[in-house]
Parts: C-alpha cells; sequence; structure tokens
C-alpha cells in the first residue's frame, strides 16, 4: 500500500469512468454473448478492471500498451473505440482489426493500443521491443506489458526481464494476477511468494498491490511510469485481483470445483467498481446524481456502439487475402 | 556503376552499410554481430560505422529477441536479427510465427512488421544434425513470412537491400558454402524485387530449378550436360516467398522436363511444392515425370563417411538429367544414400 494522499477528483473520476466503461461493456456482453452474435472466443475482465485502469491512467496517449486474450480492459483504458470494438466483437468490417482479430486482438494504433496476442507472454516481449524502439528514437514514451500470472512461467518474461533490465528500457510489466491460469491455480505452478519477486534476480525493481485498489494502483504505476520515462529503467507491478466470470465465456462457473462461489464471494464484497464510488461518497467527492450520470452516459455509448456494429456490414471475401504482408 | 569481383559476404556486408547509411531506423542485434569476427566478416564493417547504437550484442534468448524485434518493428524501427545457424531459429517460433507473421493481419493492416531474419545454414566439417538444417520450407508454409535464398555475391546483395526496404518479415536464408563465392558486385546499392526468379543459364532440353547453394551445383550439372548435347536451364528461384510460378512454368513449357534441385528434405519440402505447383499449372506440357533432388529424409549424420553420402550434389542432376532425357524415367535414387558426390569448399577446414 501506497501512502500517498488522495490524487485529484479530476484524476480520481478518470479512474472510474475508466473502470465503469470496463464493467459495463462486459456486463452488456453478459447480455448479449447468449445471443451467439458475437462468434469469437471471449474473456471478460469482470473484477480485474483496476489494473488496466490504474495503470493507463498513468500514461499518456502517446505511450505504449500490449494486451492478453483478455484484452477487452487493456484496450478500453487506454482509449480504444468502443463503436471498432463491437464492430470487432461482431466481426464487421469497420472493426478495430477489420473482423481479422476478434475479442483477443483488439488493437488501436492511434490510442497506443498496439495489440493483443492469444499466446500466453507472447506481448511480453513485443512491449520490450516498443520500448527499446522508444529509447533509440530518441522519444521519452513507455511501454506496457499486461500478462496473467500464467506468463510467468514462459521464457519470453524472463528474457524481456533480463533483456530490459540489461538496456535499460521504459517498459513497465504489469502482471495481473487473478490466481489462475484458466482452471489450474498460481499454488500448483510456482512455490513463489510474489509474481513481482521474479524482478529481483534481473535488477528488476517490482511491487505487488491490491489489484480492486484502483488508487494503489494508478499511484504506484504512476512512479514506475515516471522513473521509466526519465530513464531509471523497467519494473514490474503484480496486481493481485480476481476473475469472476469463467476464464472464457459470459458464465459464472464455481460449479465446475476448480473453485468455491464463497471464494467468489469474498472477491464480489471486495468489487473494484464499487470501492471507489463508496469513496466517493463517503467523502462527498461525487454525488450519487452524477454517479449515475457518468453511468447512464456509457450504457448510452454502449447501446449505440452495438447498434452501430449490427448495422455495420460483414468482410468481403476478397478481405481475406490481403493485409498478409 | 562500377562492377567488382566480391565475396558473396563482402557482397552482404557491402548491403548492410549502405542500407543503414540511407535508413535511420535500420539497426542490427544478433548473438555474435559485434565481435572480432563478425559474423563470417559479414557484419565486420557495420560494425565499425553503426556500432553501439545501431549495431549490438544480445543475450541468448532466441524467442525473446524475435519478440523484442516484433515490438521494435511496430513501433516505427527495422531491425535485422541474425543467427550464426538456421537451427536456432527453432526457438523463436513462436514469436516469428504467432507474432511476426500474423501481427499486420490481426490488427487489420495496421501495425505492420519490417523485420530481417537472418540465418546461416552450415555444412561439412561434421556440423551435424543441430548446425546444418535447412529449414526454408518450414518458414514457406507460413502465410505472413517472405523467404529469401541467396545463391550468389550479385543476389545477395540485392536480395538484401531488398528485404532491408520491405515492410513485412523476411526470413533470409544465407547457406555458409556460398559465402566465400565470389562474383561480379556493382559498387553502388541496387534491389532485386522478391518473386522474380533469375535464370541463370539458358537452355532447351531441360529445366532445373534450384535454390541457395544448389543453384551452383545446377550450373556446373549443366555445364557438364552441354558436353553431352543436352541443353539445360538453370532457374534459381532467389525467393521462395513469394514463388515466381511463372519463370518457372514458362521454361518448364519451353523444356517439357523439369528437375527440382532444394537444399532441403526431401518429403513436404520445397522440392514437393514446386513439383505440385508444376504439375498443376502446365502439367500437360511435361514429357516425362519431375525428378527431385533432395536430402534424405534422416537428421544430418557427422561422421564425413556418411556426411558426403547425405549430401546429393552435381552428380546426380547430371544423372537425373540423363535418364529423363534419355529415358524418360523417374527414378527415385535420392531418396535412398547417394554416392559420394559433394566436396567441400577448400576454405572449409576446421575449425569451421
Amino acid at each position: 500500500m501506497t501512502q500517498n494522499p488522495l490524487p485529484s477528483k479530476e484524476i480520481l473520476l478518470e479512474l472510474y469512468r475508466r473502470m465503469l466503461l470496463i464493467r459495463e461493456v462486459e456486463e452488456k456482453i453478459v447480455q448479449v454473448y447468449p445471443q451467439q452474435e458475437i462468434r469469437c472466443p471471449t474473456h471478460l475482465s469482470i473484477g480485474q478492471e483496476a489494473a488496466a485502469s490504474g495503470v493507463t491512467t498513468a500514461l499518456r496517449r502517446d505511450d505504449y500498451v500490449f494486451g492478453t486474450h483478455r484484452c477487452h480492459s487493456h484496450y478500453l483504458a487506454k482509449g480504444g473505440d468502443l463503436k471498432q470494438m463491437f464492430s470487432e466483437l461482431y466481426g464487421r468490417a469497420n472493426g478495430c482489426a477489420k473482423g481479422k482479430g476478434g475479442s483477443m486482438h483488439l488493437v488501436d494504433p492511434s490510442q497506443g493500443m498496439m495489440g493483443s496476442s492469444a499466446i500466453v507472454g507472447g506481448t511480453i516481449p513485443l512491449a520490450a521491443g516498443a520500448a527499446l524502439a522508444a529509447k533509440m528514437q530518441g522519444t521519452d514514451r513507455v511501454a506496457v506489458a499486461f500478462f496473467g500470472d500464467g506468463a510467468t512461467e514462459e521464457g519470453v518474461f524472463h528474457e524481456s526481464l533480463n533483456f530490459a533490465a540489461l538496456k535499460k528500457l521504459p517498459v513497465i510489466f504489469v502482471c495481473e494476477n487473478n490466481f489462475f491460469a484458466t482452471h489450474t491455480p498460481l499454488s500448483a505452478r510456482q512455490v513463489i511468494a510474489s509474481i513481482a519477486d521474479h524482478g529481483k534476480i534481473y535488477g528488476v525493481p517490482g511491487a505487488a498491490v491490491e489489484g480492486v485498489n484502483v488508487i494503489d494502483v494508478y499511484q504506484t504505476a504512476a512512479e514506475m511510469v515516471a522513473r521509466a520515462r526519465t530513464g531509471g529503467g523497467p519494473s514490474i507491478l503484480e496486481c493481485r485481483a480476481y476473475r469472476w466470470k469463467e476464464h472464457v465465456g459470459h458464465n459464472y462457473d464455481f460449479h465446475l470445483g476448480y473453485r468455491t462461489k464463497e471464494e467468489l464471494d469474498a472477491w464480489i464484497n471486495r468489487c473494484p467498481v464499487c470501492f471507489i464510488e463508496k469513496l466517493f461518497l463517503e467523502k462527498k467527492l461525487v454525488s450519487e446524481n452524477e454517479l449515475g450520470g457518468i453511468r447512464a452516459s456509457i450504457r448510452g455509448a454502449i447501446d449505440d456502439a452495438i447498434a452501430f456494429a449490427k448495422a455495420s456490414p460483414f468482410p468481403e471475401p476478397e478481405d481475406m487475402m490481403t493485409e498478409i504482408y | 556503376m562500377m562492377a567488382r569481383t566480391l565475396t558473396c559476404r563482402e557482397a552482404l556486408s557491402e548491403a548492410f552499410v549502405q542500407g543503414f547509411e540511407k535508413d535511420p531506423t535500420l539497426f542490427m542485434m544478433g548473438c555474435g554481430v559485434p565481435d572480432p569476427k563478425g559474423i563470417f566478416g559479414t557484419t565486420l564493417e557495420v560494425t565499425k560505422r553503426f556500432a553501439p547504437e545501431r549495431v549490438f550484442d544480445i543475450p541468448l534468448a532466441e524467442n525473446g529477441i524475435a519478440g523484442f524485434a516484433v515490438g521494435a518493428a511496430i513501433a516505427g524501427m527495422h531491425p535485422v536479427v541474425v543467427h550464426q545457424r538456421s537451427d536456432f531459429l527453432l526457438l523463436a517460433m513462436d514469436q516469428i510465427i504467432n507474432h511476426a507473421a500474423k501481427w499486420k493481419y490481426m490488427s487489420g493492416g495496421q501495425l505492420p512488421v519490417p523485420l530481417v531474419i537472418r540465418s546461416i545454414v552450415g555444412r561439412g566439417w561434421g556440423q551435424a544434425a543441430q548446425h546444418s538444417q535447412n529449414l526454408h520450407a518450414l518458414f514457406a508454409h507460413i502465410p505472413g513470412l517472405y523467404v529469401v535464398l541467396p545463391s550468389d555475391a550479385y543476389d545477395a546483395k540485392g536480395l538484401m537491400l531488398t528485404s532491408l526496404k520491405v515492410k513485412a518479415p523476411v526470413i533470409f536464408i544465407e547457406h555458409r558454402w556460398i559465402h566465400e563465392m565470389t562474383g561480379e558486385v556493382p559498387e553502388g546499392p541496387y534491389e532485386i524485387p522478391f518473386g522474380q526468379a533469375g535464370i541463370k543459364r539458358q537452355g532447351s532440353d531441360i529445366t532445373i530449378v534450384a535454390v541457395s547453394h544448389m543453384v551452383s551445383d545446377a550450373l556446373k550439372a549443366a555445364a557438364l550436360l552441354e558436353k553431352e548435347g543436352l541443353s539445360a536451364e538453370v532457374c534459381d528461384l532467389r525467393t521462395l516467398v513469394p514463388l515466381d510460378w511463372e519463370t518457372v512454368c514458362a521454361s518448364v513449357k519451353k523444356t517439357g522436363r523439369l528437375i527440382v534441385a532444394d537444399t532441403g528434405w526431401r518429403s513436404f519440402g520445397a522440392s514437393a511444392e514446386i513439383a505440385a505447383g508444376v504439375y498443376e499449372k502446365v502439367g500437360t506440357c511435361l514429357k516425362a515425370p519431375v525428378r527431385r533432388i533432395a536430402l534424405p529424409d534422416a537428421p544430418t549424420p557427422c561422421s564425413s563417411a556418411l556426411e558426403k553420402m547425405y549430401y546429393p550434389g552435381v552428380d546426380h542432376i547430371v544423372a537425373a538429367a540423363r535418364d529423363l532425357v534419355r529415358t524418360g524415367k523417374a527414378q527415385h535414387a535420392s531418396a535412398k544414400p547417394h554416392v559420394p558426390s559433394a566436396s567441400a569448399p577448400e576454405k572449409f577446414l576446421g575449425p569451421f
């Protein structure tokens, strides 16, 4: 826990807006997914909104972000276009990847969202490479790799930590530790006490924060970003949060038995969106009316985006063979 | 433009310097790139001129390096990654195939990956199974990767300068035995477009389609065949992807006979693809079945006694040509161990 004073109201509202946008988009997908019109594997971020929101709020628009298969949160938090996202989910030609990527490959280079990989750990070296480019080009851009706890068992994670430390790259490695690789618990895979400790052997400083406390995420990330931007090199940030829904899809899955409903309920009680709403009301920073207004405007934008996507054309047959080389 | 006689490695070295002078986004990384041997001499000059900012050594992390290169490429740079042996690329397949080859497509064309991956194929002096693999067919199978195989000094420079400009991943495979080969090379920069095969020798009786080091064997075979009154045309593919079907098919239509001479394994390889493509496109023009010269389906043996039987060469091409023209028969000798024919260039002695 950082002991810093609260960020400004403006920042707090921004953190809230990003988290609520992610939550509302995902909840809308839960509603519409059974219609079988979003025809791609969809991994929801409900419960994990704080990592993407907190980290990206500490970034500039021209900083780079790389996502995972569970990338809706990364894309939305970094400013990815909502209409293009739903068009992509619905497989339309005007999707953010022209219908060639889908839910696991959201991308918006105009916002610094440089793409997402469905290979665990796949974008970690890409973020290091983008940071290398930023450094070689003499800019002060920073790159962020989001990845799950499973990715920290992949070779490229360790190769990237070593290289980033060696070259003092402006990159933040952000682990969204939700304690499961699909259904396999972290305890069956690693003995290390904290994911952030992986950085120690390579000389990469790290911190672990409660990934349900967006203020903590933001403040810790902001320190790491400032350090990276001024030539201080890479950091690793572990955000511990919980995936409420099943690994892929819109249902709950405690019936499978790999985790219990009690465990899930304990995390739902620590809802990252409710956390900040409560703070607003307790500290009388933002009124209930104001919060309602934000929510209504987000819901309106989501409805518009879905209507836009559904009214959009599918790709043409000849599009299949373009943009390969 | 002045031309001089250069070795292939000198021609490559010149391509890097000329490319780097022109394009500030180019940089080169790889294990041993700036070391005193400079990747068989190919990187000494570019190191002298552009290290350490744009030419540097890296940790031994092949998959990571491929990923760093992809990340740098989509962020505005144009990396050149170097591997002293193609075999080491197998450690980087996730980043090359899942990421480099697909990032442009998966981003709807927004994020192309300008990237050159150089790798060198070893042969001889007991290189054995993990220092000698010809993996071009494996990469050519993957949509999104260009696959370039120069066979001589002129092509090496021109194809490298094109590779340094193309905004897509290029797998650039250099056979170690072409490095010492000499040829006329213009001083200034020039480019050889991808997908443009070179007719390295004109002929009328038989077409020999070859890649990489097999081109020089095919040319030697053609010279021997000429003495027997057989006119062989040698078509150097230069790039396996894209493949210049037009030139290949035009030659086969003219000669009616095809030998494919590949540096790779026989089964499921480049020779199979070329044979199939020719049958599909101009099969009715063939006067005899297609004949393939390729490696037997075994890992490369170390012992010189086995190694010299492992590699097909000039004699095999000559024998296949005689069979095709005189009897019209296709045999399958190259599926079995070969009679010794290949001898290493004199410069390839130990340590190598």
